[in-house]
């Protein structure tokens, strides 16, 4: 068990010829991960690496291979499109890694997804790996180890952060979910804490926020409401200033609201351990929980 | 990105947006020019910088005449305006606008803006203008009216109606209130906006709606499809080793502590900087330098990184993933011998790769410490900066 990918999840690449398509589809392969088609409007017809076909639309992928989850590394200007155009072909699963994507496109992609069955993972995004069963996305497999700990982040270092103390403590993880750091988003932490909370091979959850918006708050009262699984959190940016972005789009304090101390406080009102330093995401969950 | 008041304006008058009638003046001959091609006989002479507070710093002064005009625009010209927006080094006015004056009647809070949880555009207005609208938000948030945009049909009247009645507007007012908000959403959508904000929106004595500020802030990842707004930038108003910085595609935001920082990914970065600050040192700079750093890139950085004498020790902070270390460590190397470091370089890498990269630091003969996690990493950086300050007799801000 895991969430949302495992070894059936068939995937296909939209911009699989492009240069971090091509790069990440091979390591994705190298990886196992099923990829079974990519699509690049124009290619239909030829194969990626004399191994993948590709097709010009997804409708068209869709059909032929049974594709039921797509990775989207087309560049920003198109990526709002190649999105709607997956939702379109009835796609269960979108992970879109482009970053730079503009707000405005987002918002209009975000109100066409609400119309279907498709689930968003980011843009902006590493993406989602299920360690030893399908890897979707621009993270590094090797640090991965298969187990039980769900990890669920706006950053994809950070991720790795977790991931890379998770493994040399032994502990393995069930599904690490990149939720991506703009602000306009598909999946957001209260929908990938309720998948962990559904699944029976996660059996706890370390959730990584940062400064801007308010999702780090409605996370924290969900996880009291609903969750039954143990939950440490962290929070990245207590140390930046006011009315500056940080690298991500969406992460920003604006007019005072969004900032760090804010999200731990809320954190620790709903009993959510916060690891107080970055080095310590591994070491904070194993204070209050054990793998068997 | 940012832009001036009066470039604000300018969108808004080509938008239909009613505004008092203004020209921007870059001398105090211009001001004196601009204003007597206005009506007259109130005028009012507003300092440009991009931070808000500029009435309260003593950037804004209304002229009874236009040699009143030339002493406050001689004043304004050329002063460091310090307001809650521009931090205690202020900012330097090159840039004035002068504008007709405006018979007030009431002064209103209008803006248009993305809503994160819902993933929509929200129009907010208040009763309470010219305040602060987070003030208002703590202090009286009954008094902020809200009407959210469905992207697929945009603004509709009767959502400018509610507001508009909520506000207390009656009669014209209320179909120039209309008119205003649905051209003000034509300017967000057709420009990328991700800020209108116009505090305060004025009813004037007969009635009729005027925005009396207009502050525009756009989507920097929508500028590659309006050339018109990106010339509107204006680089005085940025950090010298921020726009340095952005010409190689780094992530690099200044501050004022004493430790340099390197680090790949938004989110280690931020980390990166309250890491050093929970034992004890603050951040200099927030750095992401990219999954793709290359040598060119890491020496750019340390140049950047380098160039402010507060910075008393640097830390790069470094988990490669698809990014390899060993390609890492030898563009620190690299840099290091170009750029000649002087300060304590302390460097933790891990991922791909980390013994490669450990190895080519430890061969280069460099006097880098290496750090065995970012916890170690950290603790190496605050002391090495603490022990750089005391040996240089250099103060540390607390």
């Amino acid at each position: 068990m895991s969430v949302l990918v495992n070894k059936n999840t068939r995937l296909l690449v939209q911009g699989i010829t492009g240069q971090a398509g091509a790069f990440h589809t091979r390591q994705a392969i190298a990886y196992g991960t099923q990829v079974v088609a990519g699509v690049v409007p124009g290619k239909g017809g030829t194969l990626f690496d004399d191994l993948v076909p590709i097709f010009n639309t997804v409708a068209d992928a869709v059909a032929a291979t049974g594709a039921n989850a797509s990775s989207i590394y087309v560049p920003p200007p198109f990526a709002a499109d190649a999105i709607m155009e997956a939702a379109d072909a009835g796609l269960p699963l979108i992970v879109a890694i482009t970053e730079g994507i503009p707000v405005l496109d987002m918002v209009r992609a975000k109100t066409f997804l609400a119309g279907t069955s498709s689930r968003l993972i980011g843009p902006n995004c590493p993406g989602i790996i299920t360690p030893g069963q399908c890897k979707i996305g621009i993270m590094p497999g090797h640090i991965h180890l298969p187990g039980h700990v769900g990890v669920v982040s706006r950053s994809g270092t950070l991720t790795y952060e977790a991931v890379g103390q998770l493994t040399a403590l032994g502990v393995g993880q069930s599904t690490c979910i990149g939720i991506g750091g703009d602000p306009v988003k598909g999946t957001d932490f209260i929908d990938a804490l309720q998948l962990f909370q559904d699944d029976p091979d996660t059996h706890a959850v370390i959730m990584i926020g940062e400064i801007g918006g308010s999702a780090e708050e409605g996370a924290a009262a969900w996880v009291k409401a609903n969750m039954t699984k143990p939950v440490v959190a962290f929070v990245a940016g207590l140390t930046a200033p006011p009315g500056r972005r940080m690298g991500h789009a969406g992460a920003i304090i604006s007019g005072g609201s969004g900032t760090g101390q804010s999200k731990i406080a809320a954190f620790e009102a709903c009993g959510i351990k916060v690891a107080p330093t970055p080095g310590d995401l591994a070491s904070t969950l194993l204070t209050i929980w054990q793998p068997k | 990105m940012k832009i001036h008041e009066y470039q604000g304006k300018q969108l808004f008058h080509a938008y239909g947006v009613p505004a008092p009638q203004g020209i921007a003046a870059f001398t105090v001959d211009e001001a004196v020019a601009a204003a007597q091609q206005l009506p007259g006989p109130i005028y009012v002479v507003k300092a440009q910088i991009h931070a808000g507070g500029r009435g309260l710093g003593g950037g804004v002064k209304v002229c009874k005449s236009l040699a009143e005009v030339q002493e406050k625009a001689k004043l304004i010209l050329g002063m460091t305006l310090k307001t809650h927006q521009t931090g205690p080094h202020g900012q330097l006015v090159r840039r004035l606008y002068i504008e007709a004056g405006c018979n007030i009647a009431r002064e209103l809070y209008l803006g248009m803006l993305l809503d994160r949880d819902t993933g929509k555009l929200v129009v907010m207005a208040s009763t309470e203008g010219g305040m602060s609208i987070e003030d208002v938000a703590h202090n009286t948030p009954e008094l902020i009216f809200k009407e959210w945009i469905d992207p697929r049909v945009g603004l509709q009247a009767f959502q400018s109606q509610k507001l508009a009645f909520k506000l207390g507007l009656t009669g014209k007012s209320v179909r120039e209130f209309g008119k205003m908000l649905a051209n003000l959403y034509r300017l967000y959508v057709e420009k990328d906006c991700s800020l209108v904000e116009i505090n305060p929106l004025v009813v004037s004595g007969d009635g009729s709606v005027i925005a009396l500020d207009a502050k525009i802030n756009f989507d920097d990842n929508a500028l590659y499809r309006h050339p018109d707004i990106v010339a509107f930038r204006d680089l005085d108003e940025e950090d010298a080793r921020e726009i340095e910085a952005s010409k190689y595609d780094l992530n690099y935001v200044h501050l004022d502590g004493n430790v340099g920082c390197l680090v790949n990914g938004a989110g280690l970065a931020m980390a990166t900087m309250d890491i050093l600050k929970h034992y004890g040192s603050e951040p200099a700079n927030f750095l992401d330098v990219g999954g793709g750093a290359t040598a060119e890139k890491v020496t750019a950085a340390f140049k950047i990184i380098l160039s402010d004498s507060r910075v008393h020790a640097i830390f790069v902070n470094i988990f490669g993933g698809i990014m390899k270390c060993d390609t890492i460590a030898t563009g620190i190397v690299t840099a290091a011998r170009e750029v000649g470091i002087d300060r304590p370089l302390i460097v933790r890498l891990e991922g791909t790769n980390v013994g490669l990269g450990k190895q080519i630091l430890a061969d280069s003969g460099l006097p880098i410490q290496t750090a065995a996690d970012m916890k170690d990493g950290a603790q190496k950086a605050v002391a090495s900066a603490h022990k750089y300050a005391a040996d240089n007799g250099l103060m540390v801000q607390a």
